[in-house]
């Protein structure tokens, strides 16, 4: 006898990112989850991100590896509530992961959570965490064939970040086909130029970011 | 790496509708995989013959279907199925006006239980 099923496989993990973004959404903190291969930047990212917020705005941050707490570290050193999970090996954070994070965070203080997820442009793809908003951070140096092989991962964000801009000639990076091979995944997505060494494009990325959260700005 | 708790939540599907329709073995599971879901259909199979063993589902046949991600092009119309890494010219014209839609699929559609 055959019975239709039609259920979504992830669909445990999917559940408990529904809680995870009810229990945000209780302290009305906006949630990115920040995706990208290892070396891209993400940490980078948050801590520019971190500096540029507007004055009271309160920042929280999970940070996801696969070992260690080198990244957790630095972003304590500049005194950010941040919560290390290490995923023993796991390519991936999953809802259930991030769930237990925010049991050691202090939620009430916090406004907006920036979630590092573990460098890999394959798995993350596919795990729903409850966050507002999926930001995927390319950078220059991995070249701009990376929307071509790994179409999953663009095809899902919000807002694709490219980081190490002040590369570009330096490595002959063509910005045109990189956008094209975005864009042929995710027509309409914002591709933002960043440079989080120079500072470059940082008014340009929070605009796009204090954007999607407008009842704080 | 990650097929193995892909796998887990495709027996728990099986297994939960087995159960719902009441019947104590399941024979078969099909499931539906894009090619951009980054899921590998022997990897599956690997874990399920470990995940599965002294369950309802132990021994079952696991019947994949690919789906392929299909690109549109704006200039010509054209609309065919794909294969990474993908190429930013339709296939057809030559046309750099690509749009790349679906492969994303991992579900399970049905299972096969006995009476």
């Amino acid at each position: 006898m055959k019975v239709p099923v039609v259920t979504q496989i992830l669909k445990a993990n999917d559940q408990v990112a529904l809680e995870v973004r009810a229990r945000l959404d209780e302290h009305a903190i906006t949630a990115f989850n920040i995706m990208a291969s290892p070396g891209a930047g993400k940490t980078s990212v948050i801590l520019r991100t971190v500096e540029a917020l507007p004055g009271g705005m309160v920042p929280a941050v999970i940070e996801g590896d696969i070992a260690s707490s080198i990244d957790a570290d630095t972003i304590a050193a500049r005194g950010v509530d941040v919560v290390q999970v290490n995923t023993g090996g796991n390519c991936h954070l999953d809802a259930p992961m991030v769930r237990t994070a925010l049991e050691h965070l202090d939620l009430g203080r916090a406004d907006v959570l920036f979630i590092e997820n573990v460098g890999n442009l394959i798995c993350p793809a596919n795990y729903r965490l409850g966050a507002d908003r999926g930001v995927v951070v390319a950078s220059v140096p991995e070249g701009h064939d990376k929307p071509y092989k790994y179409p999953g991962i663009f095809a899902g964000a919000d807002v694709v970040v490219l980081n190490k801009c002040d590369l570009i000639d330096v490595l002959d990076f063509d910005v045109a086909a990189f956008e094209r091979g975005v864009r042929m995944v995710n027509p309409g997505v914002p591709i933002v130029h960043l440079s989080c060494r120079t500072g470059d494009g940082v008014p340009e990325w929070m605009t796009w970011l204090l954007e999607q959260m407008p009842a704080r700005v | 790496m990650h097929e193995l708790p892909a796998t887990k939540g495709m027996l728990d599907a099986a297994l939960e509708a087995a159960q719902a329709a009441g019947a104590t073995r399941v024979t078969a599971i099909d499931v539906v995989i894009g090619d951009l879901s980054s899921i590998v259909g022997d990897s599956v199979q690997f874990y399920f013959d470990l995940l599965s063993r002294d369950t309802a589902a132990s021994g079952a046949q696991l019947r994949v279907r690919r789906v392929a991600a299909r690109a549109e092009c704006a200039a010509c119309g054209g609309d065919y199925a794909v294969t990474l890494p993908l190429d930013p010219a339709c296939n057809r014209c030559g046309a750099v006006a690509v749009t790349v839609t679906g492969g994303r699929e991992f579900y399970v559609d049905s299972i096969e239980v006995d009476e």
